[in-house]
């Protein structure tokens, strides 16, 4: 674990907390989620340990980065609770707090979305290139070279480097980040 | 009948041939797309993993410059993703003042004003009910009868938000498809998760869902989808999942607008058939 502890965590996700007070352990979420299987603790569960205030064994599990936002426990919720959210709302969370656990996620994100700020679209090529040099692991990338190579004889993505373009949406990132601050 | 239009990044890139058959069905269809200048992304499931109002006033740029343009009240989205998050930001300004309020602050900032009387459309939504399926059916010929096709939906066109189909159990493809005189595939594979972004950050999980729908699948001549994501998993793993589980699963994936552009006559390459990476060679030859 990193060196944060159960209180620092708590703080960042007191909303989530505050949104799932009626979550009557059901486990509906549980037995729609297609990824329950890769995960080490339910979602069912994970709820009861953010409900009892065990923020530190929440994000010791791995589970909340697995939900791929197919929505179904939010629409089986029989609460209503936006349960997909609460998922993203925890992404969030370990990304802010640069817990190392959760590093691999968040530089996909965090290279998805320098490519946003600066051209205002992804551009897909420098992203996943970005994102490669980011992992700092040089064996990783190969598994994906063939649709890589794929998708360039197809003409689908292009080679680039860093631009250097001045950041198209750099305004609006800024003035999100102060008033998120 | 005339529609905003917003493509979004992968219609630009890896998905360029949703973009072209949108495009090309839509003409023949007798339906005019204004593509709003100036589009940016809108976040994909990176921004909401990142920040909270950065994951609506990505989309909400968009639905602030749809709203500068005169064409049209509603934006049509071919993406699934694309379709959900403007789709989320619609609904969210509706009920949360305090948000909306923070949205426009931002936006300021690029001195534009989200007003909040955009409807977004997704292209299934507009295909399965704002055009006459004579059309479809006239046109066709049953040129394509000859064929089996398994409609996939995917997720985010059906959930959160039921605009348009069962999100639980959704048949929208059903009439298009049987208007162009193919036979449905059935199976109950339809609105389950291709596994979105984990095919590449969680690749053991991602493959584990992608092989699941390839299974459901076999028999089929054809997976139609309308979503880029879902049509990139189900497309680009086939060789390896297939080597993993034994069994031949590769399958021609088209996207829902190039089908029906076939059955309606558009040679291949007008529906952009030589970019899909799964092998539609086998069909065509069937089809034929």
């Amino acid at each position: 674990m990193d060196k944060i502890g159960n209180e620092q965590l708590l703080d960042e996700i007191g909303p989530v907390k505050e949104m799932l007070q009626t979550c009557i352990q059901c486990g509906t979420c549980t037995a729609s989620c297609p990824n329950n299987e890769f995960m080490d603790i339910t979602p069912r569960h994970m709820w009861r340990l953010l409900l009892t205030d065990h923020a530190e064994a929440l994000f010791s599990s791995k589970s909340f980065i697995m939900c791929s936002s197919c929505y179904y426990c939010t629409l089986r919720c029989p609460r209503g609770l936006e349960l997909t959210s609460a998922m993203s709302l925890l992404k969030q969370a370990a990304s802010r707090l640069k817990l190392k656990k959760f590093k691999r996620s968040s530089l996909f994100y965090d290279a998805f979305l320098d490519s946003v700020q600066k051209h205002g679209r992804v551009r897909e090529m420098e992203f996943i290139t970005h994102y490669f040099v980011s992992l700092k692991n040089p064996v990783i990338p190969f598994g994906y070279a063939s649709l890589g190579l794929k998708l360039l004889a197809k003409g689908k993505i292009r080679p680039e480097f860093g631009s250097g373009s001045s950041g198209k949406l750099t305004g609006l990132f800024k003035k999100v980040a102060e008033l998120e601050a | 009948m005339k529609y905003l239009y917003y493509p979004g990044c992968s219609l630009e890139g890896t998905s360029v041939e949703y973009n072209i058959s949108t495009k090309v069905l839509l003409e023949a269809l007798d339906v005019q797309l204004e593509e709003i200048d100036d589009w940016n992304c809108c976040g994909a499931t990176a921004a909401e993993s990142n920040s909270h109002l950065l994951s609506y006033v990505l989309p909400a740029r968009n639905l602030a410059l749809a709203e500068k343009m005169n064409d049209s009240k509603q934006i049509l989205v071919p993406c699934s993703a694309c379709y959900l998050n403007l789709k989320k930001t619609e609904v969210a300004i509706k009920k949360d003042k305090d948000l909306f309020g923070k949205i426009n602050t931002v936006l300021a900032e690029e001195d534009l004003v989200l007003k909040g009387d955009i409807i977004v459309r997704h292209l299934l939504d507009v295909l399965s009910n704002d055009i006459d399926i004579e059309t479809i059916k006239e046109t066709s010929q049953n040129r394509l009868s000859g064929l089996t096709v398994a409609p996939y939906y995917g997720c985010q066109c059906l959930r959160p938000f039921s605009v348009f189909d069962d999100p639980e159990d959704p048949h929208s493809m059903d009439e298009l498809i049987q208007a162009t005189g193919a036979n449905l595939f059935e199976w109950d594979m339809g609105g389950q998760c291709c596994g979105a972004s984990n095919t590449t950050t969680k690749p053991e999980a991602g493959m584990a869902l992608v092989g699941r729908i390839l299974k459901a699948a076999h028999g089929a001549d054809a997976i139609l989808t309308v979503c880029p994501m879902c049509q990139m998993n189900l497309e680009s793993s086939q060789k390896k999942i297939s080597h993993k589980e034994g069994i031949d699963l590769d399958i021609p994936v088209l996207f829902l607008p190039q089908f029906l552009g076939l059955a309606m006559g558009k040679i291949p390459k007008d529906v952009g058939l030589d970019l899909n990476l799964s092998n539609t060679g086998p069909l065509m030859k069937k089809a034929i």
